[in-house]
């Protein structure tokens, strides 16, 4: 009797255990990146935030219970230039001291076949919410994986970029929000280390 | 000096001259007038311009020099030795900052991760990686150069129109358009 209990023992934290390597909860901040892309001139333009705070629960066999919420730090923008840095902080672009920051919440997420998904939801930033949409892969990698994917904003839609820099002949309207997000499973507290 | 009997340099090379003196005349007040701008979009398409006037002046090198192996100058018009030196020093600087101060342009534009995009139309390739250090030391070499080049075709500008005032010799009539005999 002693030794059945002991292997449904082990079999309750082989079960525990699997269920938590599939669902990636843990954001690794430090091997993840939030940058974009847009249009300066014809020419194409990149910078990145160097603060973000990400949050999600994934488990690819069960994309529809999935959810992720980001928070970006608008402070911490990183557009090659102090001067752009300086600019972009301003009343006319971010404001970013009425708003400092930005974020994404999830609303529903799907598969779209094959290491494919699609994250829905809602992007506020400026004090105005828009929903989006974007498309991303999910590369597993043993308990760990990575989230590639780019969300297609307009600037104007959230007043980014007012008065003079409102003529998008200069500053392209369109810009893209690329995020590369690393996220292992929550440390199964049950399961014994082997 | 006789006007019938000057000869004059090539139509293709006083086209080509006349063209770079222009681009460098519009080029060189913008660039100092766009760099103390505040940023705004104003400032973003004058750089811009400035860019592709300076990448013409690039590109109008090499049928340059084509022209010139094609149809040598015509022989230099008498004048003390000291000053045929002088002259011919002053232009081979010329030619070295006509290529140097649009390459280091070009040079800082990369470095600076501002790639460029002549006339909107076609993307020049990055001469190097991006790199903030790199690309203010390179806005110190494109200012310095850019000086160096002022300060020749001033000196230039000054010894075509002292030939042609105070010496009243063809010096500067080679150089613009007519009938060559
Ligand atoms: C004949 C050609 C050119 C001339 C005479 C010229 C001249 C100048 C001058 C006088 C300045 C202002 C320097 C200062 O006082 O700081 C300037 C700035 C500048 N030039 Fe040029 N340039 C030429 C070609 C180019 C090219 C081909 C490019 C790029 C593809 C370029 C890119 C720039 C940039 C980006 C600045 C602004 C630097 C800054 O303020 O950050 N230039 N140029």
């Amino acid at each position: 009797m002693k030794s059945l209990s002991r292997w449904f023992l082990y079999g309750l934290i082989w079960v525990s255990s699997v269920a938590n390597s599939a669902e990636l909860s843990q954001v690794q901040h430090d091997k993840s990146s939030v940058s974009f892309g847009y249009k300066q001139m014809g020419v194409a333009m990149d910078g990145k935030f160097r603060k973000f705070v990400a949050k999600l629960n994934f488990d690819p066999s069960k994309p529809a219970a999935a959810n992720a919420q980001i928070d970006i730090d608008l402070a911490s923008i990183d557009t090659g230039t102090s001067e752009g840095d300086e600019e972009v902080a301003g009343k006319q672009w971010f404001n970013s001291k009425a708003f400092p920051s930005a974020k994404f919440v999830s609303t529903s997420v799907k598969s779209l076949g094959a290491d494919r998904f699609e994250v829905a939801g809602k992007l506020s930033i400026k004090g105005k919410s828009v929903d989006a949409i974007a498309p991303f892969t999910f590369k597993p990698q043993g308990n760990v994986g990575a989230f590639d994917g780019t969300l297609l904003i307009k600037r104007l839609d959230f007043a980014i970029g007012e008065g003079p820099w409102a003529d998008v002949s200069t500053v392209a309207n369109e810009v893209q929000i690329k995020f590369h997000i690393v996220a292992n499973a929550a440390p199964a507290a049950a399961a014994p280390k082997k | 000096m006789n006007t019938q009997s000057l000869s004059r340099y090539s139509g293709a090379a006083i086209l080509i001259h006349w063209l770079t003196a222009l681009l460098i005349f519009v080029a060189f007040p913008l660039g100092k007038y766009m760099h103390d701008l505040p940023l705004s979009p104003q400032k973003l398409e004058l750089f811009s311009y400035h860019k592709w006037l300076g990448i013409t002046v690039l590109l109008l090198f090499l049928p340059r020099l084509l022209v010139r192996i094609a149809k040598p100058p015509p022989t230099a018009l008498p004048a003390p030795a000291w000053q045929h030196r002088a002259a011919s020093v002053t232009h081979a600087l010329l030619y070295l900052l006509i290529l140097l101060v649009p390459l280091s342009g070009w040079l800082m534009s990369s470095a600076k991760g501002v790639s460029v995009v002549y006339l909107s139309l076609v993307p020049l390739p990055d001469l190097v990686d991006k790199n903030k250090e790199l690309g203010s030391l390179l806005k110190e070499f494109h200012e310095a150069l850019s000086t160096g080049l002022f300060v020749l075709v001033a000196l230039h500008l000054a010894a075509a129109i002292k030939h042609h005032v105070i010496d009243k010799d063809g010096t500067l009539r080679r150089m613009l358009p007519g009938r060559n005999t």
